[in-house]
């Protein structure tokens, strides 16, 4: 994971930090769960989450579904979208040649690494994807400390 | 919740002999396909893809469906998870039903093609009387 935390690092040099650091790769890849290895969960939607000094992101890629239809709730620091897909025809009359596209209800449910101001999240949809942003906590936002001279 | 929950359907690359030019993912989009008396419809999962990035094309009885996304760039972001990588689409399909090309209808709405190919009326069975001289 690109991101570092202060927690995450040690306090003094390990020299097996590469191997371990190798392994935990090598682990992400084959669980297919790695940030960058392009695996994916199994819940619905996809997610992208990305964070920068001010925000978190949060992507979904929800086709089929109309914009008004996406609930998104915060309780806590734990972030869920719902919703049901209806696009599906399910008549008899109907002769299908392909479905491969799947309905129904989902939802998914994602702790955020920070805490965040929930009376300014905002939410958008354009062509399926639905992108979150989650302001920070003013106690999380990275602060600039001045150097004073003298 | 007791309902069954959906599932993430794994995005399925283009499989082609020929390399694309741009770094960019193609994907196989996912399709419905089913047919009624007057037409045959087509709903593609195409997220990203704004309606302008669309190109459908009906050539010899094969049916592309082309998506194009725009790639958004976000400058400063660090990546905390990443479950879809945004890219273009390609499917093709052997239409084998006579098609009205004049009156394929598309629409796109939230990341969702829907195509409507309307058949060609069949010709109707002409009985062909014999008369006595």
């Amino acid at each position: 994971m690109a991101i570092v935390r202060f927690a995450d690092q040690k306090l003094f040099r390990n020299p097996w930090a590469d191997f371990e650091r190798m392994r935990r790769e090598l682990d992400a890849l084959f669980q297919g769960t790695g940030p960058e290895s392009g695996g994916r969960g199994t819940v619905f939607p996809a997610l992208n989450i990305s964070e920068d000094s001010a925000n978190i992101y949060v992507r979904a890629e929800i086709p089929g579904v109309p914009a008004g239809e996406v609930e998104i709730s915060i309780e806590g620091d734990t972030l869920t979208i719902r919703g049901e897909r209806k696009i599906c025809t399910t008549d008899e009359k109907y002769s299908y040649h392909r479905r491969e596209i799947e309905c129904g209800r989902f939802s998914r449910a994602v702790t955020l690494p920070t805490k965040v101001q929930v009376d300014r999240i905002e939410a958008k949809a354009a062509d399926g994807i639905v992108t979150i942003i989650l302001p920070k906590a003013e106690a999380v936002k990275p602060r600039q400390i001045k150097v004073n001279v003298g | 919740m007791t309902e069954k929950e959906m599932q993430i359907q794994q995005k399925q690359e283009v499989r082609q002999a020929g390399e694309p030019t741009k770094p960019e993912k193609q994907y196989v989009p996912a399709v419905d396909i089913f047919e009624t008396a007057e037409a045959v419809n087509v709903l593609a999962e195409m997220p990203g893809v704004a309606k302008e990035g669309v190109e459908i094309e009906l050539e010899n009885e094969t049916l592309t469906i082309r998506g194009t996304v725009v790639p958004e760039e976000h400058v400063g972001e660090t990546v905390l998870l990443r479950e879809f990588e945004p890219g273009s689409y390609l499917r093709k399909f052997t239409v084998a039903e006579t098609i009205d090309q004049e009156r394929i209808q598309a629409t796109m709405a939230d990341g969702v093609l829907t195509l409507v190919l309307p058949k060609i009326a069949p010709a109707k069975p002409r009985r062909i009387e014999v008369r006595g001289i």
